[in-house]
């Protein structure tokens, strides 16, 4: 029997030949990844452990992108500890303010993760590097813990479900679009233990952002993964940025799926995800009249160059609706640098956006954008729960960067073509 | 080991914000955490459960973040074991890592808010005191009891390693 493309990278970080849906393994770690709100409990893990050293200095890396610039004295705390260590082990992958940006966008952009790669990461969203045709899951702080000193990792081997994307997407429909309309179709358990293998006409002709989007929200569908078959879009961007070697796998003709899903795409309009989970999904035509208070553009869902360029080219000549906060954060330094230099930031504050240093912020109710009791925001993140984003009786609509641009303007949730 | 406790029940996908809001994830203190475990599914959670009580879900339980401090919220507030009738993968990785029981039962939509359990971590069976009737929750797979036997996680690895040169 042949192996998907998640089974084949399990199967050579555990060292056999072979593995299937179920088994055990034991596997090493290309990348052990921990944030500012993970790191600290592992770090005091691994303190208590006795463990001397990291088990590579290239290979653990920190980012403290959740509450940095710190926010209060508490968070100010927590994100000493990730300085301290980072010193004290002389880590080469420490991202502070200035060079730091939302982790799962800047990893990538680094290129610190690759193609074949196995990555864990102490935040949920680290299934993004998928996007590069890597295996990449989120743990917690334990298991963040022992990869730190052991460089290891257990893992079951997921079952794998294949989505196929016929045809080509309509006019603003994005990689969001894509990966709601999924998770509406199967449930934020519907992929539950199993991994995601995207595949289809869509997805070879999808850049790495777009990629990168819908791999970021197989958690939300409960998925251990999400992956793409690298390809040659893969190879054009890793090429000058891979700080080591890769290595591109395929799923084999004859790999086993629990389940394939077939979608055709002119059938999927723009997506909102409504409170409170990320499948209560509807497409655009369907959402009726919604009033907002607040728009968040970023995370590492939808805060790339790429989605920084589409809210701009919506917003361009506009003004953002009376009564509208719109925030707008580039997720990297670099995609910072860049849209000031491409005169997006022009724009938007033209529209009158407030633009953010780089952080997850708003996204999960940290900083930067907080909802107070019954405001209602759109937002390009990645959930809708309960309080998210600031007051549990505040509210959450997911969706894509045009999306969001467009109800900025209109004040209310619409698409772009509502936009004079 | 076995744990008698009253229910707290809960409905399908409660996520990790839920069990505890990222507003107060600025902490990693246990106490801390514990003072708002459950704050916005129930706010009055933190104050009305006792000791070695059960908190008892539908599907999907834990979804959501991969935060460790669910599990550790939820053990700190005294908590002696979830009963769901499926565990978001993270969650589930993560209260086994810090020792915080948990069931997969089929039959946990049968208990409500009030019922006192007694489970047997052992056999995986689930007595309703006042029915007496017994449920059966999933085995717990050998891998993870070795876990839990061994202490949680990084005992496991120290035990397994003894002579790794970096522990």
């Amino acid at each position: 029997m042949g192996m998907t493309l998640t089974e084949k990278i399990l199967a050579v970080h555990a060292g056999v030949d072979h593995v299937k849906p179920g088994d055990l393994i034991n596997a090493c770690v290309d990348v052990a990844l921990g944030n500012d709100i993970t790191a600290p409990i592992a770090i005091d893990q691994f303190n208590q452990s006795g463990a001397k050293k990291v088990f590579d200095k290239d290979r653990v890396i920190l980012v403290p992108d959740h509450f940095v610039p710190n926010k209060d004295i508490k968070s100010a705390m927590q994100a000493k500890i990730l300085r301290d260590f980072a010193r004290a082990h002389n880590l080469t992958y420490f991202y502070d303010a200035g060079e730091m940006g939302v982790e799962h966008a800047l990893l990538p952009e680094k290129g610190l993760v690759l193609p074949g790669d196995l990555v864990i990461g102490a935040d949920s969203h680290t299934c993004t590097y998928g996007g590069l045709g890597a295996f990449a899951t989120g743990v917690g702080s334990t298991d963040l813990a022992a990869a730190m000193v052991t460089g290891e990792v257990w893992l079951k081997v997921p079952e794998s479900i294949k989505f196929i994307f016929k045809g080509k997407l309509s006019k603003w429909v994005e990689a969001k679009d894509l990966i709601l309309y999924t998770i509406g179709k199967i449930g934020v358990d519907g992929a539950l233990y199993q991994a995601m293998e995207f595949t289809g006409e869509a997805i070879e002709q999808m850049g790495m952002a777009g990629r990168l989007t819908m791999a970021n929200m197989a958690i939300e569908a409960g998925a251990k993964n999400g992956i793409f078959v690298p390809d040659a879009v893969t190879e054009a961007y890793v090429k000058n940025r891979a700080v080591r070697k890769y290595t591109f796998y395929e799923s084999d003709p004859d790999a086993e799926y629990v389940k394939v899903f077939e979608f055709d795409c002119k059938n999927i309009e723009p997506q909102v995800a409504f409170p409170h989970l990320p499948e209560n999904v509807r497409g655009i035509s369907d959402v009726g009249e919604v009033v907002i208070d607040q728009v968040v553009i970023g995370s590492c869902t939808n805060g790339r160059i790429e989605d920084m360029r589409t809210a701009a080219q919506i917003i361009k000549g506009h003004k953002v609706a009376g009564g509208i906060r719109l925030i707008v954060i580039p997720a990297t330094p670099y995609v910072y640098r860049t849209a000031l230099n491409e005169g997006l930031f022009e724009i938007f504050l033209d529209a009158g956006a407030v633009i953010s240093p780089p952080t997850c912020g708003p996204c999960l109710g940290g900083h930067m954008g907080i909802l107070a009791r019954g405001e209602r925001a759109v937002a390009t993140t990645n959930r809708n729960f309960v309080g998210r984003m600031g007051h549990p009786e505040s509210e959450v609509y997911l969706a894509s960067p045009s999306v969001a641009a467009a109800s900025a303007v209109l004040g209310k949730i619409g698409g772009p073509d509502q936009l004079q | 080991m076995k744990v008698t406790g009253k229910v707290w029940k809960f409905g399908n996908d409660i996520d990790t914000d839920l069990i505890i809001p990222a507003r107060y994830l600025n902490t990693s203190e246990p106490a801390e955490l514990a003072k708002h475990c459950m704050e916005d599914a129930d706010p009055e959670f933190a104050e009305k459960v006792s000791p070695s009580d059960i908190i008892v879900a539908d599907k999907n339980f834990g979804c959501g973040s991969s935060r460790e401090h669910a599990p550790i919220a939820i053990k700190a507030a005294g908590v002696s074991c979830v009963i769901a009738k499926s565990f978001a993968r993270i969650f589930y990785r993560n209260a086994f890592n810090m020792g915080l029981p948990i069931l997969e039962c089929e039959d946990a939509d049968r208990f409500e808010t009030g019922d006192s359990l007694s489970v047997n971590f052992d056999t995986g069976i689930i007595t309703h005191m006042k029915t007496g009737t017994t449920y059966h929750s999933r085995p717990i797979p050998n891998f993870m009891q070795e876990l839990v036997q061994s202490g949680g996680l990084m005992k496991y690895i120290q035990k397994k390693i003894p002579k790794n040169p970096r522990l």
